[in-house]
């Protein structure tokens, strides 16, 4: 029985409504408690913030497309800050990599952070076991994975038929096959398409040989959640990512939205979240015209409430661009002639990746920087809109403060567009210049914890300081009182933790690793009657066309680490 | 009775296939029958239970002689050793699971020393052009349901890997490629005329070691070049590369498999970056994957594995402890033995005493050699110390990664019977080298 109590910190949680008061948070086994005894052990956070541990709802950290660039690029090792200048070990294992760290240096970066669970926005069904290897050899953090559904050759024929119901039945037995969360789409029908060198553009765009559009296919996948009733929703990247003018493509997906209402007991109330909103948030019809549309996308945002969204924002940095978006990662490194990994995967999805420097003298890469916070800045329900940098898509994870100190300070934003070589023209196509909205530490908590551990499902157990709440908690170093004028010490503070709380564990003290708790798998574990027509399908499936034979496809119960599920039965 | 137990993984090559059946004794003890798998898969399966098999360690005694000990003994030994070296290597991994090339990374950070495994001397020039170049590849799923071309390059797959072109590439009818071989145009590039090359429709006889001089003709080709091609190249006549270079331009879904006749001749590392820079090639015009023809049926694990752990995938310099550093030709395993660098030697699901040049294994022998492998092979009989363990895929199951980096499952057929799995092994020998740091520091 281990009683731990933080005492007299400025506190925001916007599950339980608390804005800043000065309150104590009580732990006990694990679990945010009411009150403990007088002999808990007590912190002092007197002067400090005191907010849940941060939730990661769309994040690239395990599986074999990040692992596939941690391989292919040795240089992501190299000459890269602390790492290479003698770096004393903090937690057991060794921390390498940068915008692709390792495993180990994933789990001690998020924890210095403050963020205590992570999802992994896209895992392949076929390899499941690998997403499961690199949960086990990720330190501290608990993480869930969404298998990719969007180019799945059950779903594309059941939808075509509109077989929700043997969707949704095939749905339930993937999720248990690979442990998987929730529904991912990525490109629906576009990567299918790139197993023939082909896309699908906009969401009317046919998918070769299966006939079904883009359109159908993320229609069917709301209706198959729904019918589920899971406690998260479609989990969406849309088709025509990262071209000038796509907006238009975003907003009609976006209103396939409309008329559908979330079915679930979780507390959830979208029916799509689509991730990294500004890869999709482009005005222009050239890369010389190209522009921001934010304002029109959020303007439409703000009045869906069956909406969430995270921001995909833009860092500045030499990173790795990684997505299931196979014909996206063939465009770019047309772009950019780097080098170029592309992995189909049998009936299931695909992949590509390709380094990419964000390169800041660059007007499109300025305009795609403002253009991110920009969808920040313009939101008005902050529980519906999340931080992100699609990690390590638009820049890596560990750059969140600094996205943190642009949203609460102009004054750091204009310092940044001004260093730019092509201001005047970043200026000439967006808004933010003019745009003087700060963020407070409200919002943000909003935007870290509470909103995306809502949109998940899961804020009965993560991104709240409500009683009955795993105790996942982050102390940071700063004086909600007398915020810091220089915008410096905000990304500072947001960078080491004064404590990081794990289930009532101190694993990280003063911005340092100190223990290292075991993490849990989070998973969806769907109870439903027995559907022998997807029975049949899945057993022709694997005799005929799979290259793995049906009893090993599933992951074995041993190669699955410390999992927890959330239950959902379906009458 | 007898049980059968199915969908077993096959410990063999690089296909790791997973249809095998294998038929075991009453008391889970023998292999009886062992079906739907090549000659030597069937081998392997039949050495678990042989009578032959060492079941406990055996230590050099100062005559020459091999003594049996305890695991305990041994693991002391081995930590011992490892605490006591000051550039110990650990290589191998061609054949164990990824269980244990965790653990064995554990044991060497643990340590500070070196760590490599066979890519070394097989895919390692491979792993140099993805790291300039890329790897646009597939699972081989998608080439049996939708290659239509396919080009096996300098890889003879009708010996060193049985099963590969009826199970994923020629031979098997998939979902878009119903009639199967009929449908699909072979191509085999190899100076000479294989097995392989028997079944294939085009066999272009390459002149050894001019590869590069052979896919720059296609590139050439490819973007638009061809006028400029003189008559013949690298021995192959024009209008035959005008004719492949037709067929690959127009393939619906192409797949290029390559193995050891790129990576270990003239080129090498060279001929692995043109042949996928081919492939982005044709990817303008058509869709075009590539494949390395891995060799065993884990060997793509460590390079996995250790990506994940430390960000790179072999040739790894873990001495410092803090932070990994990889630079092949510094620190690759048969570079250091010929520079006698190393001070401590563990040869592990593999045998360097046979695959490493002599001078190499002549210098590694002056220091302490543990051998940890199931079998007798020249590395354990010139080791100080062998350590056998658990046949992954027999005697203990675990995650393994197939050519194309697909986890297979695989499964325990019989017991053990008292034998240590890697893991675990590794795992205790780990604990013991943190006991005697935390005494020493």
């Amino acid at each position: 029985m281990s009683e731990l109590i933080i005492k007299n910190g400025y506190v925001f949680d916007p599950i339980s409504g608390i804005k800043g008061d000065k309150a104590d948070i009580a732990i006990k086994d694990g679990k945010i408690v009411d009150k403990v005894s007088a002999k808990a052990k007590s912190i002092d956070a007197n002067g400090k913030t005191v907010m849940a541990g941060g939730v990661d709802i769309h994040t690239h950290v395990v599986g074999p497309k990040v692992n596939l660039g941690r391989e292919m690029r040795p240089e992501d090792k190299l000459f890269r800050g602390s790492v290479r200048g003698g770096i004393v070990k903090q937690g057991k294992r060794m921390e390498m990599g940068f915008s692709i760290p390792s495993t180990w240096k994933t789990g001690y970066s998020y924890a210095r952070l403050g963020y205590t669970y992570v999802n992994e926005a896209a895992m392949p069904p076929l390899m499941a076991p690998h997403v499961h290897e690199e949960i086990r050899d990720t330190p501290i953090i608990d993480i869930s994975a969404m298998p990719v559904f969007g180019n799945n050759w059950f779903c594309l024929e059941y939808l075509k038929n509109k077989e929700i119901e043997n969707n949704a039945a095939y749905i339930a037995w993937l999720l248990k096959a690979t442990y998987g969360v929730g529904i991912k789409c990525v490109n629906p029908g576009g990567t299918e398409a790139w197993a023939w060198g082909e896309n699908c553009v906009n969401i009317h765009d046919p998918v070769p040989y299966f006939d079904i559009t883009p359109a159908e296919i993320i229609k069917g996948l709301i209706e198959s959640n729904e019918y589920l009733g899971l406690p998260h929703s479609l989990h969406l990247h849309g088709n025509n990512l990262g071209n000038p003018g796509n907006y238009t493509d975003t907003l009609d997906t976006l209103k396939l939205a409309e008329g559908y209402k979330a079915k679930n007991k979780f507390g959830r109330t979208q029916v799509i979240h689509n991730t990294h909103l500004q890869f999709h948030s482009y005005k222009g019809n050239s890369w010389g015209t190209f522009g921001s549309a934010a304002k029109e996308v959020m303007d439409y945002v703000n009045k869906a409430d069956n909406i969430t969204i995270d921001l995909g924002c833009v860092t500045l940095d030499e990173t790795t661009t990684m997505t299931a978006d196979g014909p996206f990662e063939h465009h770019l490194q047309s772009l950019n002639h780097l080098k170029w990994a592309n992995c189909d995967v049998e009936l299931e999805t695909g992949s590509g990746i390709v380094p990419f420097v964000y390169d800041k003298d660059s007007a499109v890469v300025g305009i795609q920087w403002a253009t991110g916070l920009e969808l920040g800045l313009y939101a008005k329900d902050m529980m519906r809109v999340f931080i992100t940098t699609d990690h390590p898509n638009a820049g890596p994870f560990t750059r969140y403060p600094r996205i943190i100190k642009w949203l609460m300070s102009n004054k750091a934003r204009l310092a940044t567009l001004d260093s730019m070589k092509g201001k005047a023209k970043v200026i000439a196509a967006t808004d933010l210049a003019s745009m003087d909205r700060e963020l407070n530490l409200y919002e943000i908590a909003m935007m870290t914890r509470a909103g995306p551990a809502r949109a998940l499902g899961m804020s009965n157990m993560y991104g709240s300081l409500a009683a009955g709440a795993d105790a996942n908690i982050a102390i940071y170093d700063l004086d909600a009182k007398k915020l810091p004028t220089d915008p410096e010490l905000i990304e500072e503070a947001f960078s080491k933790t004064a404590y990081t709380i794990k289930e009532g564990v101190i694993v990280v003290q003063g911005g340092e690793i100190v223990a290292e708790p075991p993490n849990h798998t989070v998973w969806t574990k769907v109870t439903m009657p027995e559907n022998t027509q997807v029975m049949r399908d899945i057993k022709e499936k694997f005799t005929k066309s799979y290259t793995v034979n049906l009893e090993n496809y599933a992951v074995f119960d041993d190669h699955v680490y410390r999992p927890r599920a959330i239950e959902v039965d379906v009458a | 009775m007898p049980k059968v137990i199915e969908n077993v993984g096959c410990p063999y090559c690089g296909c790791s296939c997973d249809d095998v059946r294998v038929t075991v004794s009453d008391d889970g003890k023998k292999v009886l029958e062992v079906e739907n798998v090549c000659a030597i898969g069937t081998e392997i399966f039949k050495h678990g239970s042989s009578d032959h098999r060492i079941r406990k360690p055996r230590l050099r005694q100062p005559d020459g002689s091999m003594k049996d000990i305890t695991y305990e003994e041994a693991i002391e030994w081995t930590a011992q050793h490892l605490y006591k070296a000051k550039k110990p290597l650990m290589y191998g991994f061609g054949s164990t699971n990824c269980e244990g090339q965790a653990a064995a990374a554990r044991v060497m950070e643990t340590a500070g020393g070196m760590l490599d495994n066979c890519a070394t001397i097989c895919h390692g020039p491979s792993f140099l052009a993805i790291f300039d170049n890329g790897y646009p590849t597939c699972t081989l799923g998608e080439v049996k349901n939708r290659a239509d071309v396919i080009v096996y390059w300098g890889s003879n797959p009708a010996h060193a890997h049985p099963r590969h072109m009826s199970r994923y590439s020629i031979f098997p009818r998939g979902f878009f490629t119903g009639k199967g071989q009929k449908k699909r145009t072979v191509i085999v590039v190899d100076p000479r005329y294989t097995d392989t090359a028997n079944v294939a429709d085009i066999h272009l006889r390459v002149k050894q070691g001019h590869d590069y001089e052979l896919f720059d003709a296609f590139r050439m080709v490819v973007n638009g070049h061809a006028d400029d091609l003189p008559d013949v190249v690298a021995d192959v006549p024009k209008e035959q590369i005008l004719e492949v270079a037709e067929i690959m331009a127009n393939a619906r879904f192409g797949t290029t498999f390559f193995g050891m006749g790129l990576t270990h001749s003239d080129g090498r590392n060279h001929n692995i970056d043109i042949a996928i820079s081919l492939t982005r090639d044709l990817n303008k015009v058509a869709k075009w994957t590539i494949m390395a023809m891995r060799g065993h049926y884990n060997i793509a694990g460590p390079g996995v594995v250790w990506s994940w752990t430390f960000g790179f995938p072999y040739c790894l310099d873990l001495t410092k402890k803090n932070y990994a550093h990889m630079n092949p030709g510094e620190t690759s395993s048969v570079d250091m033995a010929m520079r006698d660098e190393v001070d401590m030697f563990i040869n592990i699901g593999t045998d360097a005493g046979a695959h490493f040049p002599i001078p190499a294994v002549q210098h590694l022998k002056k220091h302490p050699w543990v051998t940890i492998d199931p079998s007798i092979n020249m590395a354990s009989e010139i080791s100080d110390l062998h350590i056998p363990v658990c046949i992954c895929g027999v005697d203990v199951g675990g995650v393994v990664y197939r050519m194309d980096n697909v986890p297979i499952q695989f499964r325990q057929v019989i017991d053990p019977q008292g034998l240590l799995d890697d893991e675990t092994l590794l795992n205790k020998i780990a604990d013991r080298l943190d006991e005697l740091n935390a005494q020493g520091a």
